[in-house]
This record gives structure tokens, sequence and C-alpha cells, in this order.
């Protein structure tokens, strides 16, 4: 009988396994790389985030009133037309120049854009949460799906703008009524865009939810007895989440732009509150006179949507596997 | 195919009358009324006369019942008249009349019929919109093409760009920009399109011409940008398949390859968006209608919606809602014939 010779231990070392040499990489991490190689996309965020905090912080900065009425400095024009004007009406007490009545054209930007965002953020929220719930659902509770997706046919049927105008013109007096002409124009304009853009939405999760509640893990967590409602917050959501942020962010840019056609047709905020499609149309008749009052407003509303549309672009990119490291 | 065509078509009755159906009691809640006009003078009596006169006074489900009968009984029966008696094509057959002067569809505006109004604003509509659909699909179609074929070239990327910003700039603007470059600035096209003018030589032509450049190119833009976007996606889905392979090892041309086999796989999605998309036209563009004065259908909804002409609004809205549900069907059993793979069975 051999004595057993004791392994050496270099041996044993040798067969062992190296630790990683970076550490684990989450699944965040993945989406936030691939997401930053997207140049118009981080540009495009860049640009949403700037605008948002300069709508929100720009009463403080910029104090004036934007209804305040100046008539004495009417007509003043951007301060940058004196580059190649040297006679322009200028003045450093209104770096964006004053309209028709006098008010500053600066804080009628941030004010507008204010309600603009405002506008497009609630509605794409709204309409992003009928679009998952019905999405969900016709998805996940086979009972529901004839009906509720026949109800999604219904209104993808419905033409929209024209509808619209006239649930906007139908509706405007009971709301401003009841919530003060400002708050009932909010309330009305964002429900109204909320409750006829969710069809995509609920479409494109229902579809991935069609294709996930068959899978392993989902009968697992069933036979485990995890109720249908912890089933889908817990299991079903999180794996819809790309899709419902790509939508949000088309969405945001359809309500920036279907609030501004709104006020551009007059059917909008009240005539004495400022949003940029409403600066956008006030300004059309005496375009040639004062451009730049056409063109600040119409390059906001241009600029947030194109970032908007960018980051949606990355956002879609990053959040797809399938679409990584091309 | 048929019996599918055939539900589908069946399906479409009842989704209809469902939609005029809330349509209508959506309106019943206007505040408007159109007596609000008439004149103080006038006595009630004489008032509720008029009222009965505009088909008002009697409960919603009795207008909306009437309102069914004029538009599916009483004006197909006025169309198929003046088929028989006025158009070319079947003017040949003994004249009809079907129609003996029962109260068709009333505007409040203009109290004449809406279908008429309708008829005279479909052609402005028709050639601004539709010029501009079909010029955007063809600026589209080859920039997808080479965009896609060279995916990543600096091609492509401005091609991304330039949809992005057609995504992005709404009409309202580009509409007033053109405006103050093309006409003021420069002072080469007209602002304002002008729909009495009559083309009957060439100078006119060129005057309809330019006048129709700007709204074309405001509308095709966006439109370029949607389809082109498309057609891209549609194309790189295609290009890494595996019969694209085999066509370029049995030692085919790269046009053919591209061109011939890709394309018109390609195009098979894009030909029901296309499908889709047919009943904006006759929607109108509200808003470009709106920023060059084209008296067009977008145009007379809207004027209609702030006159509170209640049937106009009505009729219109009816209108695109058919159009819609029937391009969805078109698209539908486009996508079944051009596509085998699909079976509706």
């Amino acid at each position: 009988m051999t004595e057993p010779v004791p392994a050496s231990p270099n041996a044993i070392a040798a067969l062992a396994d190296e630790g990683p040499e970076s550490p684990p990489r989450s699944q965040w991490q993945d989406v936030w790389e691939q997401f930053t190689r997207h140049k118009g996309a981080v540009m495009g965020a860049g640009f949403l985030i700037f605008v948002t905090l300069a709508v929100l912080v720009g009463p403080w900065i910029w104090p004036l009133d934007p209804q305040e009425l100046d008539i004495r400095n009417k007509d003043l024009r951007p301060i940058y037309s004196a580059l190649w004007n040297g006679t322009a009406n200028v003045s450093w007490a209104h770096p964006f120049g004053t309209d028709n009545l006098g008010r500053d054209q600066m804080a009628q930007m941030i004010s507008g854009g204010r309600a603009s965002l405002a506008v497009g953020w609630a509605a794409m929220l709204l309409s992003l949460i009928i679009g998952t719930a019905i999405g969900v659902a016709a998805g996940f509770f086979r009972r529901l799906d004839g009906v509720l997706m026949r109800l999604t046919d219904l209104f993808l049927s419905l033409p929209i703008l024209p509808l619209l105008l006239v649930a906007v013109t139908l509706f405007r007096q009971p709301l401003r009524a009841n919530f003060g002409p400002e708050g009932g124009m909010f309330i009305l304009i964002v429900t109204v865009i909320g409750i006829t853009s969710w069809m995509p939405t609920a479409r494109i999760v229902r579809g991935d939810i069609l294709a996930l509640k068959e899978r392993e893990f989902v009968l697992a967590a069933r036979s485990i007895g995890t109720t249908p409602w912890k089933i889908i917050l817990r299991h079903l959501l999180p794996n819809v989440l790309s899709p419902i942020m790509v939508s949000a962010t088309l969405g945001l840019a359809t309500a920036i732009i279907t609030e501004s056609s709104l006020s551009f047709l007059g059917v909008g905020f009240p005539s004495d509150y400022p949003t940029w499609g409403k600066m956008l149309a006030d300004a059309v008749p005496r375009m040639i006179d004062y451009p730049e009052r056409v063109m600040l407003p119409g390059i906001a509303i241009s600029l947030t949507v194109l970032s908007v549309n960018y980051l949606g672009d990355g956002l879609r990119d990053a959040l797809d596997p399938r679409l990584r490291g091309r | 195919m048929l019996t599918f065509t055939i539900r589908r078509l069946i399906l479409a009755i009842p989704t209809l009358i469902l939609i005029s159906f809330v349509i209508f009691m959506l309106l019943q809640l206007a505040p408007g009324d159109p007596m609000a006009q008439v004149p103080l003078t006038v006595p009630p009596e004489v008032r509720e006369q008029m009222r009965q006169a505009l088909g008002l006074g009697e409960p919603p489900l009795v207008q909306y019942g009437k309102w069914l009968r004029q538009v599916f009984l009483l004006e197909p029966a006025v169309f198929i008249d003046w088929m028989t008696r006025d158009s070319l094509l079947l003017g040949w057959l003994p004249d009809t009349s079907l129609y003996n002067g029962e109260l068709r569809v009333i505007s409040w505006q203009t109290r004449s019929p809406v279908m008429e109004i309708v008829l005279q604003r479909i052609p402005q509509t028709l050639w601004v919109v539709g010029l501009a659909y079909v010029v955007g699909i063809l600026i589209a179609i080859p920039i997808g093409i080479y965009s896609a074929y060279r995916q990543y070239s600096v091609f492509d990327q401005a091609g991304t760009f330039v949809t992005m910003i057609g995504f992005s700039i709404p009409p309202f603007f580009t509409g007033p920009l053109l405006i103050v470059i093309f006409s003021v600035q420069l002072g080469w096209l007209p602002s304002i399109y002008d729909t009495t003018h009559v083309v009957n030589d060439w100078d006119s032509f060129v005057v309809q011409l330019s006048q129709m450049v700007m709204p074309v190119m405001v509308l095709a833009l966006q439109i370029t940008a949607q389809f082109s976007r498309y057609m891209r996606a549609s194309m790189l889905d295609n290009l890494g398949q595996d019969y694209v392979r085999t066509a370029r090892a049995k030692g085919l041309k790269e046009a053919v390859v591209v061109n011939v086999h890709v394309l018109r796989n390609s195009m098979i999605p894009v030909v029901t968006v296309i499908a889709l998309g047919v009943p904006a036209i006759f929607g109108g563009a509200i808003i470009t209608e709106n920023v060059f004065k084209v008296n067009g259908i977008g145009q007379l909804l809207i004027t209609a919606l702030f006159a509170n002409d209640l049937p106009m609004v009505m009729t219109l809205t009816f209108i695109f809602a058919t159009l819609i549900v029937l391009f969805n069907l078109i698209a539908d059993v486009l996508y079944g014939l051009l596509d085998p793979r699909i079976r509706y069975d």
C-alpha cells in the first residue's frame, strides 16, 4: 500500500477559482453606460433638466411679474439685437425685450415654460397610469382582454385633435367656474390629453405582459402562492418598465406639442396666462416687425421636444439589451 | 381572407354606431344655443318654431335617431340621385329620384346642407394635404433605404437628425417661419393660399404652384420624418435576414439585392402604415390650414366649433371616424394580402 501523497498546497491554490477582477456589474450600470454613449440622449437629458430647473427656480432669479404692464417700455427688442442694429431699442432691464403691452418677455418665457412643462409632465403621467393599468389588466386577466382591447380600438378610431377641441369648448365653462380660470383649464387640458393618448402604451404593455406571464418565473411565483396583485407588482411591472419609460418620453413630447397647438388655436389657457404656444400665437400677427417674439417661444418648444425625443431614443437603446453595445 | 374582410366589415357597423352615439351625446352637453344670434324682438313662440325647424326641442335620443336616418338614408339617396343625374360616369342611367325634399343635415351657420359644404371644401384639403402626403412619402422612402443600407454613416446620422427635427418642430412654428423667410424677406412666395385662383394657362399654374409650396413643405417635413423612420427600421430588420445572404451568395448585383429583394419585403409594414395615415389627409391639417389660410376641412371644423355649429361638428367627426375605421380595416387586409405568412383564420 502506498501512502497517499499529501497534495502540495500550491496545486490546490492553482485549482481554486480566482476572484473576478472587477466587481459585478448591475443591470442599471450597463444601462447607464450604454446611455452615456448616446451623445444626443445625454445632451437631450441635460437640456431637459436645464429647462425644468430654469422654469422651476426662474421666478426667484428673475422676479419680475410676467403680467405687469409697463407701457412706457413697450416693444423693447431683445438685448442681442443691439449686436447688428446699433439703433435698436434695447434695455438691460429686459434682456429678452418686452411685448406690445410692455410685459417682460423673459418672465413670460419662464412662466410660459412652467405651464407648458407642467401640462406635459402631468398629462404624460396620467396617460402612462391609464395605459399601464389597462395594458396590465388586459394582458394578465384573460376575461378582461377582449373588452379592454375593443375599448382601446374604439379610442384609437376616434379623431383625436377634433375631439380635443370639442371637449375643450364643451367643458371650459363648468371647470372654470369650479376651479378658477387657470386651474380649471389645467385640469381640463391634462385630462383631455391624458385620456386621448394612453392607447399606444396600453397596447405595448399588454403585448409584453402576454408574453411574460407564460414564463417560468411567473409560474414559480404562482406555485408558491403569490397573489395575482403581488405577481403584477413584483414580477411583471419591473419587466415592462423599459417600454413604459420609452413611451413616457414620447408621451411627454406629444403632450407638450398638443398643449401648444391648443393654445395656438386659441382654446388653451385664458388670454392673460402665458404659455409658449400662446405667446407664439399672439406674436404671429406682428411677426414681421418683431420676429424674436415668434422665435423665442418657438425655439423653446422645439428644443424641449427635440431633447425629449433624443432622450427617448437613447433610453430605447439603453434599456433594450438586444440593441446594446452597437 | 374574404371571410375575415366580411367579418371585420360587419363588426365595423356597431363600432361606428357606438362612436357616433358617444360623439352625439358629448355634443348634447355643449353650452351654446343656436338661437343666441336671433334678435330679442323675435317673439318666443316664433323662436320655438325656429327651434323645431332646426330639428331641436326633441329628446336627445329622438334627435340622434333622426340624425342617423339623415346620414345613412337621405345623404346616400341624394348622392345616388346626383350620380345618375349629373355625373359623367353613371349619368346615362335613368334618374333615380330617391330623394324627395326631406330635411337633410343642416348647418346652423349657413342653413345649408352640411354635406354640400363638405364637398366644397374637400378639393382644397385633398390638393394641399394629399400632395404633401405623396411628396413626403416620395422623399422618405429613398432616405429610409439609404440610411438603413449605410447604418451609422454620416448620411444616416444627418437623416436621423432631420427626422428628429421634423418630429419636434410643430407646424405652427415652421409655418410662420417659412412665411417670414420666403414671403416677407425674399418675397418669392405668397403667404396666403388663394382658393379662388383658377388654373387655365401656364402663368396661373405657376402661381398655383408657388402658393402650394409652403403649406405642402410644412406638412411634408412631418410626414417625411415619420415614414423615413419606419422605412429605415423595416429595412434594417430585413437586411440582416438569411435570404439576403443567399441572394448575395448566388451572385446577384447589390442593387438587385437591396432594391428588389430587401425593398419589397420592407415595404410590407410601410404600406400598411401609409394606409393608416390616409384618414389624416381627409381630416385636413387643422393647424397648417389655419396658418396658411387654406379653407379646407380642418378650417371648416374649427370655425364650426367656434360657431357652435353642432350638426357640422357631429357630421365631420363622424366622417373622420368612419375613414379611420375603414383604413384600419384596409391596412389589416393589405397586410394579409402582401405577407403570405399572415393568416387571419
